[in-house]
């Protein structure tokens, strides 16, 4: 049987990140693990894993970067081959940095990030999301996850890049051969591949055509102490901006219309106090954070009791840290206009992901277009609802009607 | 009541927290990590906005005082 078949038989101890209840809803799980006597969670399957479930233990373990490396951040082990081949030095800086290269391979990307910088994508994601309401509206039915959510991030992604619109089913196939799926170590790898293929097609072609004013050549072009970036650092952040940048606001996306098609007390909360916006996008964000990233053990360690070892890896459960009720007062409940929130969806510590403030933006952009044009929706069935989790967690097929 | 605020500039790493919660009194720099637009005492009205602020930061990078 592989490790996905085996039935889990204490989660403390054989905990299955990706058996199919856990991936559909893993609050549960992480509540009882956190409660109990290990919130350090272990298991064997997947070449092993630890899991710490408390918001203290999860930021104390981001915070320390040079015990908790970023040489993998992925869930599972690396397909057998990735760390051969051509491109076996492109990863996707500067999540998978670690000091003292992560300073300038994150310096270099924060700029297009800062909240002023990506405020210029508003009005394009506001009218994407128009044009993508239009095409349903009037069937009075949709999947809010792949006829909406799923568009998206990859489309403003795309615009920024300055790649063509076309790409986006290409890109959202890579992305999700890459990222969600477990058992095809073989697509993994030649998602991976497609992936850095595709932008060496762009760098070529932006070296035989420089244009100006493009993030890729902006790139191209950066110097470092005198000297162009390698051009292994600007396929990486290409990867970045699709791995990092798609599935993961997607999901967040998706999760919240989730929500709000249960939730008409919330959709009015929000019609009537607009103003309520910032702080219910935070509070969404906390409880439906989708990202759990992975951290390597550098050196044998003791920590909360636990003995890590050297090459261990360590899942760094921002979704299970958020519900912390040490942390969060009624943590499973969303409470719109919720007061104190020091959630860690985006991470904490040196790797806070770079893109947050877009993913912020496409989010809030997301759900307030859908909510004005489509007021009072519900779900159609909500056992038919199917979810990706594991390393990013929302749904992927998701019926409404209104 | 007189309140300043003080911001850990280390341990700021641009979750942007601050300025949503208080955005008359925090920014943004060129890369995203926080910047102080009120460096002297902080008006009467905006205390509450500065208390959220302080209370979001997942870095607890804010200090407040008063």
């Amino acid at each position: 049987m592989t490790d996905t078949q085996k039935p889990v038989t204490d989660i403390t101890t054989d905990y299955d990140i990706f058996a199919p209840d856990f991936v559909k809803n893993p609050y549960p799980g992480y509540t009882e693990i956190r409660e109990s006597q290990c919130p350090i969670a272990h298991t064997e399957r997947y070449e092993g894993s630890w899991l710490p479930t408390r918001y203290d233990d999860v930021v104390a373990i981001a915070q320390e970067y040079e015990t908790f490396t970023s040489r993998q951040i992925l869930v599972m082990p690396p397909a057998a081959g990735r760390s051969e081949g051509p491109y076996a030095a492109v990863g996707a800086p500067p999540i998978t940095s670690d000091p003292p290269d992560h300073h300038w391979h994150r310096r270099l990307i924060l700029p297009v990030f800062a909240p002023q910088a990506v405020a210029q994508y508003e009005p394009g994601t506001r009218d994407l999301c128009n044009a993508l309401i239009d095409e349903f509206i009037d069937k009075g039915v949709a999947d809010a996850a792949s006829d909406y959510a799923q568009h998206i991030p990859v489309r403003v992604i795309s615009k920024m890049l300055g790649v063509p619109l076309t790409m986006e089913d290409e890109f959202t196939d890579w992305v999700r051969g890459a990222l969600e799926n477990i058992t095809d170590a073989e697509r993994r790898i030649k998602s991976f591949r497609s992936i850095v293929e595709y932008f060496i097609g762009e760098v070529q072609s932006r070296a035989a055509n420089p244009r100006e004013d493009d993030f890729i050549t902006q790139l191209m072009n950066t110097e470092v102490e005198g000297k162009k970036v390698p051009i292994e650092y600007v396929l990486g952040v290409c990867n970045l901006m699709l791995v990092a940048g798609i599935d993961t606001t997607w999901s967040a996306i998706g999760s919240c219309l989730w929500h709000m098609a249960q939730h008409p007390e919330h959709r009015k909360q929000l019609r009537e106090n607009p103003d309520l916006w910032p702080t219910a996008v935070e509070e969404l964000l906390r409880v439906y954070a989708p990202v759990t990233m992975a951290r390597i053990v550098d050196h044998d360690i003791e920590f909360q009791g636990c003995p890590m070892k050297a090459g261990d890896r360590v899942l760094m459960a921002f979704p299970a840290a958020n519900r912390d009720p040490r942390q969060f007062e009624n943590p499973d409940e969303v409470i719109l206009d919720r007061q104190n929130n020091r959630h860690v969806a985006f991470g904490s510590g040196i790797h806070r992901c770079a893109g947050s403030n877009l993913a912020r933006l496409e989010l809030r952009v997301a759900l307030q277009t859908w909510l004005e044009r489509i007021p009072e929706f519900e779900l159609i069935d909500p056992s038919s609802v199917t979810w990706a989790g594991g390393q990013v967690h929302g749904p992927r097929k998701c019926m409404v009607k209104f | 009541m007189n309140m300043k605020v003080l911001l850990d500039y280390d341990s700021c790493h641009g979750h942007q927290m601050c300025a949503i919660a208080a955005p008359d009194v925090f920014g943004s720099d060129e890369i995203g990590n926080a910047k102080v637009l009120i460096t002297g005492e902080i008006p009467v009205e905006l205390h509450t906005k500065v208390r959220r602020a302080e209370s979001n930061c997942p870095e607890r990078a804010i200090t407040i005082i008063e």
